[in-house]
């Protein structure tokens, strides 16, 4: 019976005590922060979305290779002698034209990796975050500064001097063999002691790694597979 | 009320129609506060803001949840037993509206000036079990079904303790007719039934008066007891938490109106609503001096205005109806949910026992000291 009225008792006493802790969380200030209209301050070091600082960017690609989702494409095309593409705010020297420098953000795992390799400090991760899009294509963010006719008009230049290039390497190893024709055609004239015993030994030479290495890799396999095999009988 | 309304449109079935929708126009408003203040009081309850998005601090949020809910899919399902389906949430809306005919808004207005109309209160509210009966049961559905018959088991239960708080007080007053509750709590605050009611003087056999009028504070802890268990009855009657287990979302779903959906959900929550304000205001009726000011005089009076004197009582019963609706709320998210067997101990073990203790001695006071 004491039991009863006690139960009577705790059961009014703790609805009470209950109904004074809501009472006063309802005059307690809200912890809601009301998003679009007021942002919570972000940490110092936050990282987010990737910028790149196109005017810096010297084309190394070290950030492409030390993404770990490859989500960073550049394409480069060598300036020709004659064109100044200016310094870098670092005072480094840009030698090609940046003509594709694409990050599909919807790849990005915002690691930072990418950040520390830059030679230039032109890739970096900023605070913005709200960037959403209905479609995935448009989170490709294409940071190159060029054109496409400026791409083409780079890449046929560069193409023209390629082939200029090789076309003069072309002549000048042609002028060199003809040099070393004659050069040859003068020495076989001499008697030719010197040249002899170079050309016998050259093909001993590149036989000699090639068995060894085909000797070398067999035998470990077999001694590592044989003794076990004799062990358990 | 009705003779300033007849003389202003004529005897007429319009004007008997007006006078009938002036408590549907003033629920309607209501539940859109109810609507915004259970949202509001909840989140506010738990450090939060609750809507903000919908006008300024989030005020017509209400507006925009009833146009929902307007647009929505009337859905009946192919298993369901229509026209019991289709009844059941206007049936539970009409038994929560029709038991507002009695509630006396102010000393003028009173749907139907009953001379039972505590009695008529009980009565018309039972329709609400026999309505949530048939939704749980045309659903079709075995959650519905379960919250029907918890419902059910629970409201029948809870009318035993709160028709007994009814017969304390109507033992006392020695009358059903609401106005006459109400009336006999007049004067100043201490006069309401949960301070002890009115004080008088009790004059003894021998011819004596009884020290003064204050004798009768012997019923205070009588009626204060009264109270609470009107009060938590009033609870479990309205299918509020702590005594939600009928629709128990955890649980069930959502109990009876599971299957329901747009303009017969909105009925059902309407319902709710409506008998939350409703127990309300018989609390405020029974306990707390109905449209009396607790001032004992009317600013009407004082300026001597005397239009204003209805509108004021009225503005104090829909105040202190509207502070026990904001209790009920308050209570909503600071009590779990009672267990089925938790439940019935506290009506049959509990209230029943005290109510009929308390109504023995009260019977008893009354014979003596009147």
């Amino acid at each position: 019976m004491g039991g009863y009225f006690k139960d009577i008792y705790d059961g009014i006493a703790t609805a009470l005590v209950g109904m004074r802790i809501t009472w006063r969380h309802l005059f307690t200030p809200s912890v809601t922060i009301q998003y679009p209209d007021v942002k919570r301050e972000l940490p110092d070091r936050v990282r987010n979305r990737l910028y790149v600082n196109m005017d810096d960017c010297i084309g190394c690609d070290q950030c492409a290779k030390a993404c770990p989702v490859n989500c960073i494409t550049i394409e480069t095309v060598k300036a020709l002698p004659d064109e100044d593409l200016g310094e870098t705010s670092t005072g480094n020297r840009k030698r090609l034209w940046v003509t594709q420098f694409d990050i599909d953000i919807a790849k990005c795992c915002y690691c930072g990796l990418c950040v520390p390799p830059c030679p230039t400090e032109c890739i970096e991760m900023t605070d913005a975050f709200e960037f959403s899009e209905y479609n995935r294509d448009d989170l490709l963010y294409r940071f190159s500064t060029m054109s496409p006719e400026e791409v083409e008009e780079k890449k046929a230049n560069a193409e023209k001097q390629r082939i200029e290039q090789e076309a003069k390497k072309k002549a000048a190893a042609e002028a060199k063999a003809k040099q070393d024709a004659e050069a040859k055609a003068a020495e076989a004239a001499k008697p030719a002691e010197a040249a002899k015993p170079a050309e016998a030994a050259k093909p001993a030479e590149a036989a000699k790694p090639a068995d060894g290495g085909t000797t070398e890799g067999t035998s470990p396999d077999t001694a590592a597979t044989t003794p076990p095999a004799e062990q358990t009988p | 009320m009705e003779s300033l309304l007849q003389s202003l449109l004529g005897d007429n079935y319009l004007t008997i129609l007006l006078y009938c929708a002036l408590p549907l126009v003033f629920l309607l408003l209501y539940a859109l506060l109810a609507i915004l203040g259970e949202v509001k009081i909840s989140a506010w309850m738990q450090d939060r803001l609750g809507p903000m998005r919908t006008g300024p601090w989030g005020i017509i949020q209400p507006l925009a949840d009833v146009l929902k809910l307007l647009q929505k899919e009337d859905i009946t399902p192919a298993k369901a037993d229509k026209p019991l389906f289709n009844i059941a949430p206007y049936l539970s809306f009409m038994s929560a509206y029709a038991a507002f005919a009695v509630i006396p808004f102010s000393s003028q207005y009173v749907g139907a000036d009953l001379n039972l109309g505590l009695f008529y209160l009980l009565a018309i509210g039972s329709i609400n079990v026999a309505a949530i009966m048939m939704a749980g049961w045309a659903s079709n559905n075995k959650y519905s079904l379960f919250g029907a018959m918890r419902s059910v088991a629970q409201i029948v239960s809870y009318e035993v303790p709160a028709a007994m708080a009814f017969v304390i007080i109507v033992m006392f007053v020695g009358s059903l007719n609401m106005q006459d509750l109400v009336l006999a709590q007049s004067g100043p605050i201490w006069n309401w039934f949960v301070f002890g009611g009115p004080k008088q003087e009790v004059i003894l056999s021998g011819g004596d008066v009884l020290a003064g009028s204050w004798v009768n504070l012997v019923f205070l802890p009588l009626f204060l007891a009264t109270f609470v268990i009107y009060f938590i009855s009033a609870l479990a009657e309205t299918n509020r938490t702590p005594f939600d287990i009928p629709e128990a979302e955890s649980e069930l779903v959502s109990g009876y109106h599971t299957e329901y959906s747009g303009m017969k959900f909105a009925m059902f929550f309407m319902s709710e609503y409506a008998n939350m304000f409703l127990v309300s205001a018989v609390t405020a009726v029974l306990f707390f001096g109905g449209w009396q000011s607790p001032f004992g005089v009317y600013l009407g009076d004082l300026v001597g205005v005397n239009w204003l004197v209805p509108i004021e009582q009225f503005g104090w019963l829909a105040f202190k109806g509207l502070f026990f609706v904001f209790v009920i709320i308050w209570l909503r998210w600071t009590l779990p949910r009672l267990r089925v067997d938790q439940l019935m101990y506290m009506c049959w073990k509990v209230l029943i026992p005290f109510s009929f203790g308390i109504a023995l001695v009260v019977g008893f006071l009354v014979i003596v000291l009147k």
